[in-house]
């Protein structure tokens, strides 16, 4: 039982990971840059909700439609401003600016909300699932993070396939230059990456602080780079790969935190990064690309 | 060719010659009782983040690979160095002595790993490669904090995350105590030691870039494709650039070390953030200039100290600066920008020549 019980709480992280995974890998597929700032969008959410909640009163739902709000047009305005004007510019001067962006995000939110831990309360109002006559407990929180990467990641599915926008997406990502002799607006596209992206941010924001009460302006780092391993895990790009690299990631990092050593569970995380990037750089469900002369 | 040659030559001995200025003004300083002792304890840390800046830019500015791990690398030449120390403090009494040693170790340690870990990830290439040197700087702390070593009469002993596994006898004296990290670690650093290091490193680099090795590593970072295709030897020079850069760090963390009593491997001192601090340095100096890191470094240490009152808005400058740097040098219209601008101004000076 105890092992199910890890194995669930695995998930449940990995749903996390998936959700944050796949704002990393449209962006990358699409700009074909690492949005490092990605994982502070998440922390921006998170403070966003903490504020709604505590100090408007507002209930837990409006709460985060807000801060999906907030965090998509945070999403587009990083964009506009740090990422458009180096569109072709050398990707080292791309991720330099990446890395700015979410260095004055985490120290912006220092000056804004203090560096105090700030104790999340769960948004989530489901009551835990007993199964097994009691021994095994589902909590709320999980059952509501697993539901939720499901249903984002069949609607992203099908917003890709079935949706003009989606397919503008996959053209941009196949060859950018092409698609905009095709007609396709490139920089709409790419905006509107961004914006679902840091949307989805905040809601695996909300669920992440829902399962690890702890609000610090640096708690969005370490998810955002453990995210982005699951995305090369699964094949960077690739949307079904963040839902299966995500899983498997937190599976691991569970899994390595109870039978391995708590202290090196990030450790084993970012072993596991090294390793598929050795054996298999393009991941679990990526393409395989050929550089050309 | 010999013109060129001049001033490479040229230009490394004025590097080096500010470098010594530097050293000979702030001594001056001291000894005139111009210095506030709070400056003077910012020396050494400057010292050390000139050197690991000098490493990284060898990476980033002449490899043209970002890597944002080289905290790890200092982390790893720190903890070397303190432990060597530690080991040989009872046999060797000389303070001198004692410091070449653990410069050593540390120096040596931190190359090694720099191999070790470029082998595997000087495969991959741009973003891939920069988020796989923060994860080997965050396993390296990782371990380094779950590392116990101690020693007593029955000799050494040694445990991975559990210490009370170890069954000391009572005259135990710990080495690597996990979290807690090296304790009592001799102040063996100084302004002097700092400088003298620089100006090793530099000579170093210089002449490193400036040899067919370091000609090499720039085709490679010009174009691979190009590079490989005339018969360079890929893995091997990336290799040693990487190595080099990983080295300098190394002894930037040796420095450091012996500059605190105690050193641990936590977030505030070898995490991501001194990374990117290391980063702006170098980015600010300008990519390539290893004069232009030393004078960053230094500048930008000392600078916030004399400004207290902006200490909190400090690390919010640093990142507005690297966002702005970055637009300003590399985004398509700042370039055609600034090269209207150069040339305005070149017909105005012609004009006046005129």
């Amino acid at each position: 039982m105890n092992f199910l019980t890890y194995l669930i709480n695995g998930i449940s992280l990995g749903s996390v990971y998936a959700i944050i995974a796949l704002g990393y890998t449209m962006v990358y597929g699409i700009a074909k840059m690492l949005n490092f700032a990605h994982g502070d969008v998440i922390m921006i959410g998170c403070y966003a909700v903490f504020l709604a909640m505590s100090r408007s009163g507002l209930s837990p739902l409006p709460s985060v439609a807000l801060a999906v709000i907030a965090c998509t047009l945070l999403g587009i305005t990083i964009e506009k401003i740090a990422y458009k004007p180096l569109r072709r510019a050398t990707p080292l001067a791309v991720l330099i600016t990446a890395i700015g962006v979410s260095y004055f995000l985490q120290n912006m939110a220092l000056l804004l909300f203090g560096a105090d831990t700030k104790s999340f309360g769960s948004v989530v109002n489901v009551p835990a699932l007993k199964l097994a006559g009691g021994a095994l407990t589902i909590s709320g929180t999980t059952i509501v993070t697993v539901a939720a990467c499901v249903v984002i990641m069949v609607g992203l599915s099908l917003f890709v396939k079935r949706t003009k926008a989606g397919q503008a997406m996959l053209a941009v990502s196949e060859d950018k230059d092409a698609a905009q002799l095709m007609g396709v607006n490139v920089n709409a596209t790419i905006s509107l990456t961004f914006a679902i992206g840091s949307g989805l941010a905040a809601v695996a924001g909300v669920l992440f602080c829902s399962a690890y009460p702890t609000l610090t302006p640096y708690t969005g780092s370490m998810p955002g780079i453990k995210a982005f391993t699951a995305a090369v895990f699964g094949g960077i790009g690739s949307i079904p790969g963040a839902l299966v690299g995500g899983i498997l990631l937190g599976v691991i990092e569970i899994l390595g935190r109870a039978y391995i050593s708590s202290q090196l569970s990030d450790a084993i995380v970012f072993a596991v990064l090294i390793l598929v990037l050795l054996v298999k750089p393009t991941g679990l469900l990526g393409k395989q690309i050929h550089e050309k002369v | 060719m010999g013109w060129n040659m001049k001033k490479k030559t040229k230009d490394q001995f004025i590097t080096i010659g500010i470098v010594a200025a530097l050293y000979v003004a702030v001594e001056l300083l001291i000894k005139t009782g111009h210095m506030s002792s709070l400056m003077q304890g910012l020396l050494v840390p400057m010292c050390t983040y000139s050197l690991v800046a000098i490493g990284l830019n060898l990476c980033v500015g002449y490899l043209g690979e970002l890597s944002i791990g080289h905290a790890g690398f200092m982390c790893v030449g720190a903890f070397a160095g303190a432990f060597c120390t530690k080991v040989l403090q009872g046999t060797i009494e000389n303070g001198i002595l004692l410091f070449v040693l653990a410069l050593l170790a540390g120096i040596l340690t931190a190359a090694l790993f720099g191999f070790l870990i470029g082998v595997p990830v000087l495969r991959l290439r741009g973003d891939y490669l920069a988020i796989v040197t923060l994860a080997f700087g965050e396993i390296i702390k990782n371990i380094i904090n779950v590392l116990y070593i101690a020693k007593d009469q029955n000799g050494w002993h040694f445990a991975i995350s559990d210490a009370k596994s170890m069954s000391l006898a009572e005259d135990s004296v710990w080495l690597i105590n996990g979290a807690k990290g090296i304790a009592k670690v001799p102040r063996l650093s100084s302004f002097t030691a700092g400088v003298i290091l620089i100006i090793v490193a530099l000579l170093a680099v210089y002449h490193l870039v400036n040899s067919r090795s370091g000609r090499a590593i720039m085709a490679i970072r010009d174009n691979r494709i190009a590079a490989e295709s005339v018969g360079i030897n890929i893995t091997k020079y990336k290799l040693m650039a990487f190595t080099i850069s990983a080295a300098i760090a190394g002894a930037g963390g040796v420095l450091y070390a012996h500059n605190l009593s105690t050193v641990t491997a936590n977030p505030t001192n070898f995490g991501y953030n001194m990374s990117i601090m290391i980063l702006v340095f170098v980015v600010l100096g300008g990519i390539g200039s290893f004069r232009g890191s030393i004078i960053a470094a230094a500048v930008l240490t000392l600078l916030p100290e004399m400004l207290r009152g902006l200490s909190d808005y400090r690390m919010l400058i640093y990142s507005v600066v690297l966002i702005l740097m970055m637009l300003f040098n590399w985004a398509p219209k700042c370039i055609v920008w600034r090269q209207k601008l150069a040339a305005r101004f070149q017909k105005k000076t012609t004009k006046e020549a005129v």
